[in-house]
């Protein structure tokens, strides 16, 4: 596990040219992890037939509503 | 409760996706590998086994077994195991998020439409619809006013994005009042807007 419970993270900021799981309100932005599952298949590598996806963890990952949107007090969350 | 209109009707049918799956369909039945009653039976028979009454049981037992609940919260997809539900939570991992007084939780999927099938049924129409699935990660608050349910200020929203590895179910608050019910009866309150977090129990 590359980054524990509690680690900062911060999103991607590419728009790359294929199927992302990666919101693109969530690029560039920073939040924490807050829950670890299992591991599975990469769907950005499985997406494109990647013969051998890159198998890992599955991290939620808290955003604050107030660093995405400038306003709204709820959390965010993506997991 | 009222559930908005729907202005982003399920938009699926005209998705190239379903006119793909439409295609694979009749080239699978005429090669004579399946039938269309044979399809109709398969997805007869997992429906049967997907309704909102699995996520309520799961509910009513975190309800009235402090014990069950803290294993449910851990790891959703063994506690349902426990309640016999593995194969309906063999697809995916299941993570249980709990409603308190000052916390309320709510799922929305974003980029597509990943769901609890099996322990919720078919998700409604306007769980798919653009006007959710974008306003619900913005404007959660204001979302969930339009259903009726006004959260006051001091009560954070944690809107869950769910992925087709992980998919969610909102433990909602056991309503006052209930504490002679049982499991039975209590699962009867839970309805499927209180597991998918647009309603109060």
């Amino acid at each position: 596990m590359k980054f524990p419970p509690g680690s900062r993270v911060r999103a991607r900021t590419t728009d790359p040219g294929h199927h992302t799981r990666l919101p693109r309100y969530l690029r560039g932005h920073t939040g924490e992890v807050v829950a670890v599952a299992t591991p599975e298949p990469l769907p950005d590598d499985v997406a494109r037939g990647v013969p051998e996806p890159r198998v890992e963890p599955v991290y939620a990952v808290r955003f604050h509503g107030a660093d995405l949107w400038g306003c709204e007090t709820g959390g965010h969350r993506h997991g | 409760m009222t559930e908005p209109a729907e202005p982003h009707a399920h938009q699926h049918e005209s998705l190239p996706v379903a006119a793909r799956v439409r295609r694979l369909e009749e080239r699978v039945i005429a090669a004579g590998l399946t039938t269309d009653a044979e399809i109709d039976e398969l997805l007869t028979r997992f429906y049967a086994d997907a309704a909102p009454v699995n996520g309520a049981r799961i509910v009513a037992r975190a309800w009235t077994d402090e014990e069950y609940r803290d294993r449910l919260l851990a790891d959703g997809s063994a506690a349902a195991a426990e309640l016999g539900f593995g194969p309906q939570t063999s697809g995916f991992q299941l993570r249980a998020v709990a409603n308190t007084p000052g916390r309320h939780n709510v799922i929305v999927c974003t980029l597509c439409s990943c769901y609890p099938l099996s322990l919720l049924g078919p998700s409604p129409s306007w769980y798919r619809s653009l006007a959710y699935r974008s306003q619900a990660v913005r404007e959660p608050r204001a979302v969930l006013a339009g259903f009726g349910l006004d959260l006051p200020a001091t009560t954070r929203i944690d809107v869950w994005d769910s992925t087709s590895e992980i998919r969610y179910l909102v433990v909602p608050v056991r309503p006052a009042g209930t504490d002679g019910l049982r499991p039975d009866e209590l699962a009867a309150l839970v309805t499927r807007n209180g597991l998918i977090g647009t309603a109060a129990v």
